[in-house]
């Protein structure tokens, strides 16, 4: 015999009503974007989050093979280069991205914790991609452990993160650090959702600029039409 | 792979740049100067069908 909780009192309800609250539907998948984002300094990060793709893609591949697959067959080679490239890539187009979003300092408007996941993404990006270098059972893996040791060792962190241990570097490589990342990244995506891309700085002198109340850069980004740019809103400009 | 061989040769120790404590390879010289380049061309290149939003809008 069970008794049913009262919905009020269900960790189900609470869970999702606060969910529906924080990320109405219509703000997770909104039907448009304001017109200020009709720009290519916008387009960095969701190439960052298509490279991204195809690097979980193709490490999915390498890791079902093997780690040394790669090294004595052709199929091999070219997924191995794929997922390389793709890191290169994943890395180039997130630096634009850290870049365009620095200099809009898009930490305003109650962004702030867009702008941690974000840097904090790239910050464990960095030993993601160190962790693959290393595991790739080369002379450049041997290469890169053992000056990345000595390194690791002068800050105090060898006995902890061993870059000369195969078995350690493979694991956080194909899951711990990989799926950090991901978990970021999705974290980081629904704050840009729930609070909106961030608005271009108002035209005028410093002085107005700084009048700008913090309302207006908290523009809702997903009213579902084509939204009102500061200038366009009768913000001061 | 030949062709791209016979046009980089890469049978030599990498390019290296020193400007006091500053070491940096040619290559990452090289990828570093291409992002600063995309980010101006980002900025300045106008996006298909910006301008038509902004008119609809005002």
């Amino acid at each position: 015999m069970s008794i049913a909780p009262s919905p009020k009192t269900s960790w189900t309800t609470r869970t999702r009503e606060s969910a529906v609250d924080a990320l109405p539907p219509e703000k997770l998948l909104p039907d448009s974007q304001p017109s200020y984002v009709a720009s290519w300094i916008y387009v960095f990060g969701v190439a960052s989050i298509a490279a991204l793709i195809v690097i979980i893609g193709s490490g999915v591949i390498l890791s079902l093979k093997g780690p040394a697959w790669w090294h004595y067959t052709g199929v091999g080679h070219f997924i191995n280069s794929i997922h390389l490239w793709a890191v290169e890539l994943f890395f180039f187009v997130m630096v634009v991205h850290l870049w365009g979003k620095y200099w809009m300092a898009a930490w305003r408007g109650g962004r702030t914790r867009v702008w941690i996941t974000g840097a904090v993404t790239f910050l464990v990006a960095v030993p993601t991609a160190l962790t693959g270098y290393v595991s790739q059972q080369n002379f450049d893996a041997q290469w890169i452990s053992t000056q990345a040791k000595d390194g690791l060792n002068s800050v105090g962190v060898g006995a902890f993160f061993n870059v000369t241990n195969f078995g350690q570097m493979y694991s956080y490589h194909v899951l711990l650090l990989p799926a950090a990342v991901v978990a970021l990244v999705i974290a980081h995506v629904l704050l840009v959702r729930r609070h909106g891309v961030v608005p271009p700085f108002a035209l005028g002198t410093a002085r107005d600029s700084a009048r700008v109340s913090p309302a207006v850069e908290r523009t809702p980004a997903l009213s579902g039409v084509d939204g009102p740019s500061p200038a366009s809103s009768g913000a001061p400009s | 792979m030949s062709v791209l061989g016979a046009v980089f040769d890469l049978n030599h120790p990498a390019h290296v740049v020193h400007w006091h404590f500053i070491e940096l390879s040619v290559a990452n010289i090289v990828v570093i100067a291409l992002m600063l380049a995309v980010f101006a061309a980002a900025i300045i290149l106008p996006f298909p069908g910006a301008a038509r939003r902004r008119r609809s809008e005002s």
